[in-house]
């Protein structure tokens, strides 16, 4: 017995061993909804007996036995006429039978490719990898996305019904499949941490902050386990470094503050020190990096820099080279033609960035770049209007509060 | 755990000649390998006929019954352990016949 405090100990374990009870449940049983649900009974058993009984030597242990009887009873209950073999099957493999720990650890990495799987819509990959990976509670969930909890939890009974129906496999991919499979997954965990990271401006509840440290959480995880792939390094160096920045990304008057605006002092060291020994470990490879570990280098450049003006241009333009190679979307030539702003002028961006007007016409950033470059280039009428057309599209009071800040350094005083 | 795989077609015409040939190397890998259970194409929606006999009297009528631009133009069905092994061989199949495919399980048990 250990001398935490249970309720701590129950907040901790919650952290530690969810993924881990689910996963080895899972692959016990067959069956993701059984786990879930067991695993919710482990716990919620924990918060009741822990306080009186004292905490397991081992918690992870406890709660994978008591969530393997739940699950037991459970089949018990619903199986009672039929399918006897299959109990006596369950039964002869006594939870805690000496599983070495990598096969644990592989079954966490089965659990989040089965949530992540290609065959399910993008929602309901999010919300299975939250709630049977990270544990979240499905208000939790709702809340974090805006979504009434009923909705959600609709959207995770169909999502567990096709894995079931359609048999998605409880595997990890073969090695010829694992990098599609593995974008698959960081596709998935970078959207909850952008979720949780563009929308936390000054009216935003802490809720969604979470989300960016659950992004951070589970791709930490999910580097233990796929420790040698490099976009899986790359994305969580990225998400490090970004939200290193994020303590002086809001002003004192909740603004939302540009990358040359922002207090420097106020940036995280530890995260961006992670971040840039991340990067670095990627470098000394000598493989070609992925899109994400491009993007975690072009973010090692800027937080490298202790001044905007100190910041190494042409080593960001450098890497935008290489990413628009591999990622042809509109919005990394955006970025390119912003960093070639610095090195060869405002007009060869302005360029660059026109030619982008096709796609990019409906996308704030885009806007506001081309009035950031016109009001550089002096051309204040164009500016003002293209502000204008950047403020239609601003998303949030913050967004919309920086444009107008910057609308105005371009109009001349008194105007 | 079979699934029907259906074949989805926005064109009026028939698999061309090439296509048929990509189509029988690949239901002979299909049967190498365990996998096939049945095929077959089908001729154009419009000499679909409907019975609805769920009233007092059978109703006949002439053409599909949703019309669609697109539309199912011959499936398969497959035997196969799980969804990824029939992701993959839809793959190699929507090479073969050039055209979209739909993978959809036969409810088990």
């Amino acid at each position: 017995m250990t001398t935490t405090d249970p309720r701590e100990a129950v907040t901790r374990a919650h952290r530690e061993e969810w993924a881990r009870v689910v996963a080895s449940l899972s692959r016990r049983f067959g069956d993701l909804d059984i786990a879930e649900d067991a695993a919710a009974e482990a716990f919620a058993t924990a918060v009741e007996r822990w306080p009186t009984d004292g905490v397991p030597a081992n918690p992870g242990a406890w709660l994978t036995t008591t969530a393997g009887n739940r699950a037991i009873d459970r089949i018990r209950r619903e199986r009672k006429r039929e399918h006897k073999h299959w109990e006596a099957q369950v039964l002869s493999d006594p939870p805690g039978s000496g599983a070495p720990a990598g096969a644990i650890d592989d079954d966490r990495l089965r659990l989040i490719f089965t949530c992540c799987h290609p065959a399910l819509s993008m929602e309901a990959r999010v919300a299975l990898t939250l709630r049977l990976v990270g544990g979240l509670t499905m208000a939790e969930i709702a809340r974090a996305f805006l979504v009434r909890e009923d909705a959600m939890t609709r959207r995770l009974t169909r999502a567990k019904t096709k894995i079931k129906q359609a048999r998605i496999p409880y595997r990890v991919p073969d090695a010829e499949d694992l990098p599609a499979r593995v974008t698959s997954v960081l596709a998935v965990l970078f959207l909850v941490f952008n979720e949780g990271y563009l929308a936390s401006g000054p009216d935003t509840g802490p809720i969604r902050l979470d989300l960016t440290a659950e992004a951070i959480r589970l791709t930490r995880l999910t580097r233990g386990l796929l420790p040698t792939d490099g976009e899986v390094a790359g994305l969580l160096a990225l998400m490090l470094l970004t939200e290193a920045r994020r303590p002086a990304r809001i002003s004192a008057a909740g603004d939302l503050l540009m990358l040359d605006e922002q207090d420097r002092t106020a940036w995280d060291v530890a995260l961006i020190a992670e971040g840039h020994a991340l990067v670095r470990e990627r470098l000394v490879t000598g493989l070609a990096p992925g899109r994400y570990q491009l993007l975690a280098a072009i973010n090692a450049v800027h937080t490298s820099a202790r001044t905007m003006g100190e910041t190494d241009w042409s080593q960001i333009v450098a890497l935008y080279d290489q990413l628009v190679r591999i990622d042809t979307s509109p919005v990394v030539a955006l970025n390119r033609a912003i960093a070639i702003a610095e090195v060869a002028g405002p007009d060869v961006a302005l360029a660059l960035v026109d030619r982008l007007e096709n796609p990019l016409v409906g996308y704030q950033p885009y806007q506001a770049t081309r009035a950031d470059l016109l009001r550089r280039l002096g051309r204040g009428r164009e500016a003002d209007t293209a502000y204008g057309l950047a403020l239609d599209l601003a998303a949030s009071p913050a967004e919309a509060a920086a444009l107008t800040r910057r609308r105005r350094l371009g109009r001349p005083p008194g105007a | 755990m079979q699934y029907l795989v259906s074949v989805i077609d926005d064109t009026a015409g028939l698999a061309t000649d090439e296509e048929m040939a990509a189509i029988d190397a690949f239901n002979d890998t299909l049967r190498a390998g365990g996998h096939w259970v049945f095929a077959g194409g089908l001729a154009a929606p419009t000499s679909a006929t409907v019975i609805d006999n769920r009233g007092e009297q059978a109703i006949v009528s002439d053409g599909p019954f949703v019309e669609s631009k697109e539309h199912l133009a011959g499936l398969w069905i497959w035997e196969a352990s799980d969804l990824d092994v029939a992701l993959k061989l839809a793959e190699e199949g929507s090479k073969a016949c050039n055209r979209r495919l739909e993978v959809r399980p036969f409810l088990s048990e």
